[in-house]
């Protein structure tokens, strides 16, 4: 029943996508469209909620369509039903978002068909049930958000990061396409049903393994195939970043569970080390590419890898576990990776409305011309202060939960019988600290330069406070940020069938622990209660206030703001997101992104100021992505006399061709 | 099976490939469509012959087509096509007969080794069909690559899809379906290169394939 309405509801979300092509140039389109998604989504959202809550069994749908002999299936278990809850909270909410957003679109017909479609892909991939229709959505998903990051499709870099997000994501389920067909063997099976039914050889599960990890992976956003992301990401409208950054990637995610924990069998000893090994990588990676940016959409997107690395560093820990049967660590893993999934997808797209609210005001993405908006827009700094605050694990906010969780995990390795792992994890655990560390670093450059601060422009200057949706949709999630902060255990408590069908044991039960505290393992051991955390930062803070208005001068002074040395200049000598981030950028940049700094000293005489110039390389795509263009450039000049062949030639070719496969076949012992 | 329909099939099916043979050191456009018209001919035969063998009546289908297509329409259209283009009296020679020979024999050991290989466990008659089948095709394949011109190349052409007739008719429980859109196809096929030979015709003012490569201005 559930799952009838859930398909129903993508039903209903395509045809908003044509109505939205017949509609699109009406004024009122942008409501009608947005409402509809939204409405759509909740009504999924609230059917895919009695699933999570364990009210109903997991529900097998099989429509005739697709192929005639397969037909599409589609299964909603507990896993899915997770998933597609974090799909369709993100739908409804930047929805609401795009209501208010959405009017100041250029281009309404490139984005409203496209906006519905999107959401019915990544609905359709969580809910697929066979090897078809989730390559089939996951394809349906790409190219809906590639049409959508093109929409402003005159800017240069919008085209530049289209294409390689094309190439990526045909790249990605390319992959994903081998690991399905490995998956249903020589016979075909491409039921999810059958495919769990069968048990492929050692051999080729490590395949599955390396080719998921790279299609799901270059899809989430994972070190080395992260290049798209942060390209794609902030091209499209900021309703649809957030949906891309704080969901599609989740998707993604999805992928990589279901194939690895699901359908490719029992895990090998080794799999979990390449899995941490990346997720670690990605992890710090993420957040340091994110300190060298200036662009905030891009900054949020670079962080979007950062979380990616650090959801992967659950799964990571799970695998480990779970290859050595224990079970309990293991869904203690899980759990916090799942949970930081839901967590990420949510302040992310906080955060992303957050920038979409600042760039409607404003006009600009450039930190560096920004600044000061805490007084324009206060209702917009605040929330985006509370996202901050999420993304960099501070407590009480649902940030710190997942990542406290993951490093329960991590302090668990030690008990693990493998050396290799015993010593990985504890790095990779060093890694996660770090990345922790630098990401709250980032975050206080981000929500600083942006909105503290005096204003560097003129256009920052005259900005408003966004309507009334668009704060609506935001205030939502930084409610959402709070309580998952604070009851954990209800999140943590929902997640508990998922890794019970996944590696079979899940986390105690924390309805009925005292003060609604979380335990994951026992009381004894450690335990958080983002309640009582809460409970007193807000007395100790009312107190202090308290005290400090009734105690202290009640005088209001109004001070230079950053008056460092510099009083009564212009607001370009405030701090900019470039000098807030040079200590880190000279601890790591030098060697991770040969950072060279160096003054531009204009001649005696000269009237010219001198200038700090940096140069920044990203080795990833120097050694990586340069030398396959390279070749792939070579490769198509030497072919493309090939273009010029006679008719007479072109047919000596295949008659070759034919004349050598046959002699092959014949000379084949 | 017994041993006379075998034989008559197996004969048949080498007739295919002898003409096959014969078409390929004919220099002549009128003597080639000729044999052309003989090729399709023995086809009819054949496919009727293996209608007969395996009682399967839709397959006389097949053959009238072939018949009245292959042997009577197509060849008759294609000299016409030639009187009105003036082309009757071209000698065309691109590799000498001799090599072209040559090779055809070795295409012919090529696809007798290969089929008797692949197909050990398959029913003698259509081990020895499809054998003879690849055989016909590789041939109309070197006839198209070795002639220059368009109205010998069509010819090839129709000769392979000969062989593919007959690889079809061999293997039992073909449907007619499948059969008689092939023959569509290829008629349809016909058509639009008849249409093209003269468009190309009249732009160039020959049909010589080496001028066509001239006007596109390529280097050889």
């Amino acid at each position: 029943m559930t799952l009838w309405i859930t398909l129903s509801c993508t039903a209903i979300l395509l045809l908003v996508a044509v109505f939205a092509v017949a509609a699109g140039r009406e004024a009122a389109a942008t409501y009608v469209v947005y409402g509809l998604c939204a409405l759509a989504a909740l009504t999924s959202l609230l059917a895919t909620l009695q699933h999570l809550l364990g009210l109903a069994p997991p529900a097998i749908v099989t429509l005739p369509l697709g192929i005639p002999w397969l037909g599409a299936h589609f299964r909603l278990d507990a896993l899915s039903a997770f998933f597609l809850a974090v799909v369709d909270l993100g739908a409804v909410t930047a929805s609401i978002f795009a209501m208010g957003y959405g009017r100041h679109e250029e281009a309404p017909l490139r984005v409203l068909p496209f906006f519905p479609a999107f959401l019915v892909g990544m609905s359709l991939v969580v809910l697929a049930d066979d090897a078809f229709t989730f390559l089939l959505s996951w394809e349906f998903m790409s190219l809906t958000s590639w049409a959508l990051v093109m929409s402003h499709h005159r800017l240069q870099e919008n085209i530049r990061a289209g294409y390689i997000y094309l190439v990526m994501a045909s790249f990605g389920t390319l992959m994903l396409l081998l690991a399905f067909g490995l998956l249903a063997g020589p016979e075909g099976h491409y039921t999810f049903a059958q495919i769990r039914a069968a048990h492929p050889t050692a051999g080729l599960a490590a395949l599955v393994l390396i080719l998921a990890l790279t299609g799901a992976g270059s899809k989430a956003g994972l070190v080395p195939l992260h290049v798209w992301l942060p390209l794609a990401h902030p091209a499209a409208p900021s309703h649809v970043s957030a949906l891309m950054s704080g969901v599609m990637t989740k998707i993604a995610v999805y992928g990589f569970v279901r194939i690895v924990f699901d359908l490719a069998g029992e895990p090998a000893w080794w799999w979990s080390m390449v899995v941490l090994a990346v997720g670690g990588f990605t992890a710090v990676m993420g957040v340091l590419y994110a300190l060298m940016q200036h662009d905030l959409k891009r900054l949020l997107a670079y962080h979007t890898v950062e979380n990616i690395g650090i959801i992967f560093i659950g799964l990571g820990l799970a695998l480990a576990f779970k290859t050595y049967g224990m079970a309990t660590a293991s869904a203690l893993a899980l759990t916090a990776g799942l949970l930081h999934v839901f967590n990420h997808s949510v302040f992310k797209s906080l955060l992303f409305f957050g920038a979409g609210a600042v760039l409607t005001a404003t006009g600009e993405r450039d930190m560096e011309h920004l600044g000061g908006l805490i007084h324009r827009m206060p209702q917009t700094a605040f929330v985006f202060l509370v996202g901050c605050a999420a993304i960099s694990a501070l407590p009480p906010l649902n940030g710190f939960v997942s990542e406290w969780l993951t490093f329960q995990a991590i302090l668990l390795s030690p008990q693990l019988p493998a050396w290799g792992l015993k010593l990985l994890v504890p790095t990779v655990g060093a890694l996660l600290a770090l990345s922790a560390a630098l990401a709250a670093a980032c975050f206080v450059k981000a929500f600083g330069v942006t909105f503290l601060g005096r204003a560097r422009t003129s256009a920052v200057q005259c900005a408003t406070e966004i309507d009334r949706f668009s704060l609506a949709a935001m205030y939502f999630f930084a409610a959402l940020c709070l309580v998952a902060g604070v009851l954990p255990g209800l999140f943590i408590d929902a997640l508990a069938p998922i890794s019970d069908a996944l590696v079979g044991a899940s986390m105690p039960s924390q309805i009925g622990t005292q003060w609604l505290s979380i335990v994951p393992i026992m009381a004894s051991r450690s335990s958080y209660d983002g309640l009582l955390v809460f409970l007193f930062m807000v007395l100790s803070g009312t107190f202090s206030a308290f005290a400090i208005h009734r105690l202290a001068s009640d005088r209001l002074r109004r001070a230079p703001a950053w008056d460092c040395g510099y009083p009564d200049a212009s607001p370009a000598t405030q701090y900019t997101a470039g000098s807030f981030a040079q200590p880190i950028r000279r601890v790591f940049g030098t060697v991770v992104f040969r950072a060279r700094e160096h003054v531009d000293m204009p001649a005696p005489g000269s009237m010219q100021p001198a200038r700090l110039v940096v140069d920044l390389r990203d080795l990833i795509w120097d050694a990586l992505y340069v030398p396959i263009a390279l070749a792939v450039g070579y490769a198509a000049d030497r072919l493309n006399r090939l273009q010029f062949l006679t008719i007479r030639q072109f047919l000596s070719l295949v008659f070759a061709a034919l004349v050598i496969l046959l002699l092959v076949l014949a000379i084949w012992p | 099976m017994t041993g006379l329909d075998f034989d008559v099939a197996h004969l048949l099916a080498g007739m295919l490939v002898l003409i096959s043979f014969l078409e390929l050191y004919q220099d002549r456009l009128y003597a080639l469509l000729n044999v052309f018209a003989l090729h399709a001919l023995v086809l009819a035969l054949s496919v009727a012959w293996q209608a007969f063998i395996q009682d399967a009546p839709h397959l006389y289908v097949t053959a009238a087509l072939a018949l009245v297509f292959k042997a009577v329409i197509i060849p008759v259209a294609l000299h016409r096509i030639i009187v009105r283009l003036g082309i009757h009296r071209e000698i065309e020679n691109v590799v000498g007969v001799g090599p072209a020979m040559l090779t055809g024999m070795a295409l012919v050991a090529l696809s007798m080794v290969v089929m008797l290989r692949v197909t050990q466990e398959a029913d003698p008659l259509a081990r020895e069909d499809l054998a003879f089948a690849l055989s016909v095709i590789l041939l109309g394949l070197l006839m198209m690559v070795t002639r220059r011109n368009a109205v010998s190349q069509v010819v090839g052409f129709m000769s392979l899809e000969n062989g593919l007739v007959l690889a079809a008719t061999g293997a039992k429980g073909m449907p007619l379906v499948v059969e008689i859109s092939v023959a569509f196809s290829i008629l349809i096929a016909f058509i639009v290169i008849g249409i093209f030979l003269f468009r190309i015709r009249e732009r160039f003012d020959t049909v010589d394939l080496q001028a066509l490569d001239r006007f596109r201005g390529e280097r050889r």
